[in-house]
């Protein structure tokens, strides 16, 4: 039976994120936005309170590793004809929603739960899972000069006995000095293209992994952005995620398996940063005697409310395709399609949304002494990292029109 | 008209009050004048006089409405049966029901081998052929929103199941998807809002199984520019233990062969709805052919000193069942512009994949491309917001926020990418050996209908 609303079996931990991101998060936003590089102490109690709330089972993966695809863990529920699933990925978009609705920098700084983690969730085996549990895992993949072309990455890895041997350079590492753990992409021989790339986890305490410097940035500054240089790096073979074997036929699934997961994630943090300007601009316009009617036609009212209403229909939108590719997930239904077009929707929705609302609210909305200005500056990453908005045009495009990426470059 | 006055500046032919004529324009449009009517006349040029009759394809000219079947009056003047909601198990999901999946199948199929093949000609003669609205009839739409004990086809009622069937219809053709379902929008609101009485009295010709389901219209819009549907211009005034109803309806469809009308009227200062049967004094119905939608036959409905009985108030009086009126259809709108959408999608797909252009597919292009996919996620971002304020109503949850926000998008998107459509089909687009302007000029409609139809 068709029904979009919040799954009522998440309702609670919903709510427990909500207060969290409002309780926890918001009193240090701006301070940390200030303090660019300064490492967020209070997150340390914030994650022990959420790997406690994790260990007791009640939350059913609220955070970044909790979009494995396993194949009994979750729970169904009789949804008419068959079992229909509201499991780990709907729990882990609503939740990463309502954190990022506090604060999306700090979020993406949240101990244990970064992009890495969400890779050796979506493509580790099950010895490597249990070897790996309690890392912070950061995610490298773009170089210097690679980005959205990820295929054509140029750090190598050589075997040398039971070892890989990693040598290059990545940048854009999101946690990438406070993790313990590095997941790096690396290729096992140019020639045979993306085939032969293969993630790594790569331990901080590594001696040939060094941490350059970290970036200065338009927005999420709470979040650490580091250059890493891998130089004679060691790693034991074992630490290689996933197969081994350079499958030229199955090729870049495996690596890129990883977006389907965390793309509906990034849309969840556009969702939620959005979410979080159109709260405050609608309190705001209300004070200020606007009134929003979602019965009279928008042409007849304020011309800020009808703006207001274009951009809630616009982020109304966006989360449900977050809703729907994480459902799909859930359910063991393919959604690299849905997932690219909920990244896409997301990503320029929240972008529209915060800036949008920066200019009603006008020098009050543009002030450091709201939050608007931070959200429309946090916003812009989102509609970058884990594949640009071009990039998810790109795969919805080649996905409706059944175009190889040899014919639709 | 005069001679003299049709020349006064403004106000017709498009042109604004602001305008005025000089000496050169007023001596250039009196030469027009004349080069339109007698020097043509004289020399024998001109077309037999057109006749005042009724035609779906031109206005202009006002008739009596039908005189359609007499209602026998049936039932007491108590709260009618209501049908039943649906209880919500609380889990996130896109399958429709089994039987909704079953009717869908069926809508499916008429869709595609009976409403889009009909679609050009239809929308040519503003009228929709018997054929469609005969197969409509048989698979029971008009009753799909009526309660089971009242010869409805379902056994809860289900907006989700009235947006899924507009959406199939209208990825036939949208025309023809709203004159199929407007008597069931008539049929739908006397199940919601009627008493025992207007139940017995109209329903059984919806749902009786032998002859034609009347002809039937819900009538909200009114020509008027910044149109408001909680301030309307149409009045009705108690009389006696009556009413009595003026005003101008639009957006009427098949109002020259509607057996029966809801029309939505201010009464004491707050909008209800009326059941007035055609045939009825002071009903007048005129052509009124836009922009698209025409095979729903669109026309305008002049109610001048109408008298109906106080039986004829359906639902409320304090605007309750009026605002949950006026929500259902546009809900319905919604559904049809996201059939229409998503039928623009699939035409386009194959049609960019074969044309060439510099030596390969157009669609090898991003520039292309990229439209294709926006066209793509924004018409499941329509899909997605109609179905939560669909499932809403399903449920019996307010579903204010959301139909608000769904006729928001599908009226922006839904636009869009009519015009996307268009212009991925270049010159193509923009004739008419490709339904995609067909397409184009009817989902302009979203933004701008009330009423018609109802989920």
């Amino acid at each position: 039976m068709i029904n979009l609303e919040t799954p009522k079996k998440h309702a609670t931990l919903i709510d427990q994120a909500h207060q969290l991101a409002m309780n926890m998060l918001r009193p240090i936003s701006r301070k940390y936005d200030r303090a660019e590089h300064t490492y967020p102490k209070e997150l340390d109690m914030l994650a022990a309170l959420i790997d406690g709330v994790s260990e007791t089972g009640a939350t059913s993966g609220a955070g970044a590793g909790g979009v494995r695809r396993d194949t009994a863990a979750d729970d169904g529920a009789d949804g008419g004809g068959g079992k229909v699933r509201n499991g780990t990925n709907l729990a882990s978009v609503l939740s990463v929603a309502e954190m990022c609705w506090g604060d999306t920098a700090l979020l993406l700084s949240m101990p244990r739960q970064g992009l890495g983690n969400s890779a050796i969730a979506s493509v580790a085996n099950e010895e490597q899972l249990e070897r790996y549990r309690g890392t912070w895992a950061a995610m490298a993949i773009t170089e210097p000069g690679t980005g959205s072309d990820s295929a054509n990455i140029t750090t190598t890895a050589v075997q040398d006995g039971d070892h890989y041997v990693i040598n290059g350079e990545k940048i854009y590492v999101t946690s990438g000095e406070r993790a313990d753990s590095v997941v790096v992409w690396a290729t096992l021989d140019k020639d045979l293209g993306r085939a032969a790339i293969k993630s790594f986890l790569v331990r901080k305490d590594n001696p040939g992994l060094k941490v350059e410097r970290l970036e200065h940035k338009l927005g999420i500054r709470a979040s650490d952005t580091a250059v890493i240089t891998f130089t004679d790096c060691r790693v034991p073979a074992e630490d290689l995620l996933g197969s081994p074997e350079i499958d030229t036929k199955s090729g870049f699934g495996g690596a890129m398996a990883t977006f389907d997961n965390t793309r509906p994630l990034v849309a969840a943090m556009a969702v939620g940063c959005a979410r979080a300007a159109l709260d405050l601009t609608r309190d705001l316009l209300e004070q200020a005697g606007v009134v929003i009617d979602y019965d009279r036609p928008a042409q007849s009212q304020s011309a800020a409310a009808a703006t207001f209403l274009r951009l809630e229909a616009d982020w109304e939108g966006a989360k449900l395709l977050m809703m729907q590719a994480a459902w799909m997930a859930d359910n063991r239904k393919p959604n690299s399609l849905e997932a690219s077009m909920a990244k896409a929707k997301a990503g320029r929705v929240g972008s529209d949304v915060t800036l949008s609302c920066v200019q009603l609210c006008g020098t009050l909305g543009y002030s450091e002494s709201e939050l608007l200005e931070k959200w429309a500056r946090d916003s812009k990453i989102l509609d970058i990292f884990e594949g640009t908005q071009q990039i998810q045009q790109l795969i919805v495009a080649r996905r409706v029109l059944g175009l190889t990426s040899a014919e639709l470059k | 008209m005069s001679f003299i006055s049709s020349l006064r500046p403004g106000g017709r032919h498009g042109l604004s009050s602001r305008e005025s004529r000089d000496a050169i324009g007023l001596a250039v449009a009196a030469v027009g004048r004349l080069a339109q009517s007698d020097l043509i006349d004289r020399v024998g040029l001109r077309k037999r006089a057109e006749q005042a009759v009724y035609s779906t394809t031109r206005n202009g000219f006002r008739v009596a409405t039908a005189a359609g079947r007499t209602f026998a009056r049936a039932g007491r003047n108590t709260p009618g049966a209501r049908p039943a909601s649906a209880a919500s198990r609380g889990v996130f999901d896109l399958a429709p029901t089994d039987d909704e999946a079953m009717l869908l199948e069926v809508v499916r199929d008429l869709a595609a081998e009976v409403v889009r093949p009909a679609a050009a000609a239809a929308d040519e003669a503003c009228s929709p052929p018997a054929g469609v609205l005969t197969a409509a009839q048989d698979l029971g739409l008009a009753t799909l929103g009526v309660p089971e004990e009242l010869g409805g086809i379902m056994d809860e009622r289900s907006a989700t199941a009235g947006a899924l069937v507009a959406e199939a219809l209208a990825h036939g053709d949208m025309g023809l998807a709203v004159a199929t379902l407007a008597p069931g929008a008539v049929a739908t609101a006397i199940g919601l809002w009627g008493t025992d009485a207007q139940q017995q009295t109209y329903l059984p010709a919806f749902t009786g199984g032998s002859g034609a389901v009347p002809v039937a219209a819900l009538t909200i819009a009114e020509p008027t520019v910044l149109f408001d549907p909680f301030d309307l211009a149409t009045t009705a005034v108690r009389d006696g233990d009556g009413f009595v109803l003026d005003g101008l309806k639009s957006a009427v469809v098949r109002g020259a062969d509607a057996e029966l009308f809801v029309v939505a009227a201010m009464l004491e200062g707050t909008p209800a709805l009326f059941l007035v049967e055609s045939g009825a004094d002071g009903l007048e119905v005129e052509a009124d052919p836009s922009m698209g939608v025409r095979a729903a036959g669109m026309s305008r409905l002049h109610l001048t000193g109408v008298r109906i009985g106080a039986d004829a108030l359906l639902g409320d009086t304090d605007g309750t069942a009026y605002t949950e009126c006026v929500r259902l259809s546009r809900l319905a709108w919604c559904a049809l512009a996201v059939g229409t959408g998503q039928a623009v999608l699939d035409y386009v797909k194959p049609y960019v994949n074969e044309r060439e252009a510099f030596g390969e597919p157009i669609s090898h292009r991003q520039s292309v491309a990229f439209m294709v996919a926006d066209m793509a996620i924004e018409v499941q971002a329509m899909r997605l917001l109609t179905w939560k304020a669909a499932s809403r109503a399903t449920r019996g949850q307010d579903h204010a926020r959301e139909v608000g926000l769904a006729r928001q998008l599908c009226a922006e998107k839904g636009m869009r990418i009519g015009l996307d459509g268009v212009q991925l089909l270049g010159g193509h687009g923009f004739v008419k050996e490709h339904p995609v302007e067909r397409w184009y000029r009817d989902l302009r409609a979203v933004g701008v209908m009330e009423g018609a139809v109802l989920v």
